[in-house]
């Protein structure tokens, strides 16, 4: 049995700002621990395949094929060289008066730290369709990481529906790739798009490259979609039911559906430390709350989509502000990043324009029959929230504690905005005032057996 | 209803679109014997001989996993010893002995 080291900086995850993190503290001659759930770092944008896979990185990351391979190479070095204590396949799951415990390949394990980092991303946003609980309907990050991860696609014929920059970006690359890509149904109207495009223009190669790829899906994208349903049969879906931007309703055959809206920061974490949350109404969700470089509180910081949904090149100029506050907050020396700060806010800019042009699809959420299955881990309805909600308080965590909704396996990760969303319908108020769900440690399931112990492995 | 994660083995959800040259890896779902490609994850080994993973606990549907990033937990599936483990995030190897039902001992 070894003995717990010292308190040390922990960072969580290895993405674009966990990697940018690390560097600075390895530069400024401190070993920082990094735990990640992936098998190899990157993220999941720059997320790789496992060794033995040959394709190159310009067939997985495309034009963004060079900033995924200086990541990479960054971080190996840092590795090889026992300048980071890194701890792949390990997931965080809890954090408590100055301790992060983690379930790592090892069983559990508890991390003391001085200062901790928070770099865990995003998830797809998503909103509920009727059938989205049936087996062979996907999130678009799903298709994306089966493609690059894989080299699958996760169906013979497939449509993506949802909206954000990743519908048509999944498009394109499953196009790419062979993939039969039937429709793509974006809820975001026309005119919201091309409203939010001089915000765009923050960055316009950006535009550019999203036009590109928009072009190359030809007459199977269609704008200002309303999703009425996914029909199936007993092995999964068979169809998607949809009215376009006139009203007129269509049927396309599928057997897969890959759904989206955008990104939701992933805060388990962030929530358990302490964070205080403020509810964005652009980006349609609650994030928590820090500084301009990413301090949350006393020892705390966040960075990357974990914190504001800026994408991976946000993330990665994110997480060298953090670790400069960290550093500075240490006494150490911090390298000067106002440059990074000023293109923070360009991002930013761009950033915003963009969840404008693709909004979350409230209206629609708010009118889907009483018969949806929201919830997909506990199969609760949106008549049961809408009930619950009526008849015992128009409030998140109360309708979790009636009706269940965010009390399964997924924590509310895929369920919580639309289930707010009905509750403020319900009760006539706006969507921040129906409350946010407070965490629950752990967050991710934890075999009983691995809790049982003194946390330094089994 | 006969729930269909035991049927069309040979008839999986997956279509491979590169990667296909790999060595072989033999697993077995339900007790039968299957082949898949080493580097897969558990769930694209099942899927790829079948059209689901598991059966939804609240619900009359099967279930195929859904994030593919280890967030949504909807791919947690059996082993025949009893144990569980995470389709997604966990790597097929040479012999694992996976199920779509809870063992039989399992209340």
């Amino acid at each position: 049995m070894t003995v717990p080291p010292a308190p040390a900086v922990v960072i969580v995850g290895a993405g674009p700002a966990g990697i940018r993190a690390a560097e600075l503290l390895v530069a400024a001659g401190i070993r920082p621990v990094v735990i990640d759930e992936g098998q190899r770092a990157g993220g999941q944008i720059y997320r790789r395949p496992p060794p033995g896979f040959t394709r190159t990185p310009q067939t997985l990351y495309g034009t963004d094929a060079s900033k995924a391979q200086a990541l990479h190479m960054l971080f190996d070095a840092m590795v090889a060289d026992g300048r980071v204590d890194y701890h792949p396949l390990s997931s965080a799951v809890a954090v408590a008066d100055g301790v992060l415990h983690a379930l790592t390949p090892a069983g559990r394990w508890t991390f003391p730290y001085s200062r901790m980092i928070l770099a865990t991303g995003a998830t797809d946003r998503l909103a509920p369709v009727p059938g989205w609980q049936l087996a062979g309907v996907y999130s678009l990050g799903a298709a994306q990481i089966a493609l690059k991860t894989q080299g699958v696609a996760l169906g013979r014929k497939i449509v993506l529906a949802g909206s954000g920059p990743l519908l048509t970006l999944v498009a394109f690359q499953l196009l790419k790739a062979g993939a039969d890509v039937t429709a793509v149904l974006d809820t975001a109207p026309l005119s919201a798009q091309v409203a939010a495009l001089p915000g765009m223009l923050a960055r316009p190669s950006l535009v550019v490259k999203g036009l590109q790829m928009r072009l190359r899906l030809g007459r199977r994208y269609h704008a200002g979609v309303t999703l009425d349903g996914i029909d199936c049969d007993k092995r999964g879906p068979v169809g998607i039911r949809w009215r376009d931007a006139q009203g007129r309703s269509s049927v396309t055959a599928c057997d897969m559906v890959g759904l989206g809206w955008h990104l939701r920061a992933e805060t388990q974490l962030a929530g358990l430390a302490g964070c205080t949350f403020d509810y964005d109404d652009v980006w349609a969700q609650w994030l928590p709350r820090t500084d301009s470089l990413g301090r949350a509180a006393d020892g705390l910081y966040l960075a990357g989509d974990g914190v504001r949904i800026l994408g991976a090149d946000g993330a990665e100029m994110s997480g060298r502000l953090v670790a400069a506050a960290c550093l500075s907050d240490m006494g150490l020396p911090a390298p000067d990043l106002a440059s990074d700060l000023r293109r923070l806010a360009r991002y930013e800019r761009f950033a915003r324009a963009l969840a404008r042009a693709f909004p979350w699809p409230a209206a629609m959420v708010r009118t889907i029959p009483d018969e949806t299955i929201v919830c997909r881990c506990e199969g609760t309805t949106a008549g049961e929230v809408r009930h619950t909600a009526t008849r015992n308080g128009a409030e998140a965590n109360r309708v979790k504690s009636l009706a269940r909704i965010g009390m399964g396996r997924c924590q509310g990760r895929y369920c919580q905005l639309a289930g707010a969303e009905l509750i403020a319908a319900q009760a006539g108020i706006s969507v921040c005032n129906a409350g946010r769900l407070r965490e629950q440690a752990p967050v991710r399931p934890v075999p009983i057996g691995a809790w049982i112990g003194d946390g330094r492995g089994e | 209803m006969k729930l269909e994660t035991q049927q069309h083995f040979g008839d999986g959800r997956i279509v491979r679109l590169a990667e296909i040259d790999r060595p072989r890896v033999r697993f077995f779902l339900n007790g039968v014997a299957c082949e898949t490609l080493a580097g897969d994850t558990v769930l694209t080994a099942i899927l790829a001989c079948a059209p689901a993973l598991r059966r939804s606990e609240f619900g009359p549907e099967a279930r195929a996993g859904f994030c593919l990033m280890g967030a949504c937990q909807d791919c947690w599936i059996w082993q025949e010893e009893g144990t569980r483990l995470r389709a997604c995030s966990t790597p097929i190897a040479e012999g694992m002995r996976l199920a779509t039902e809870a063992p039989e001992c399992w209340p």
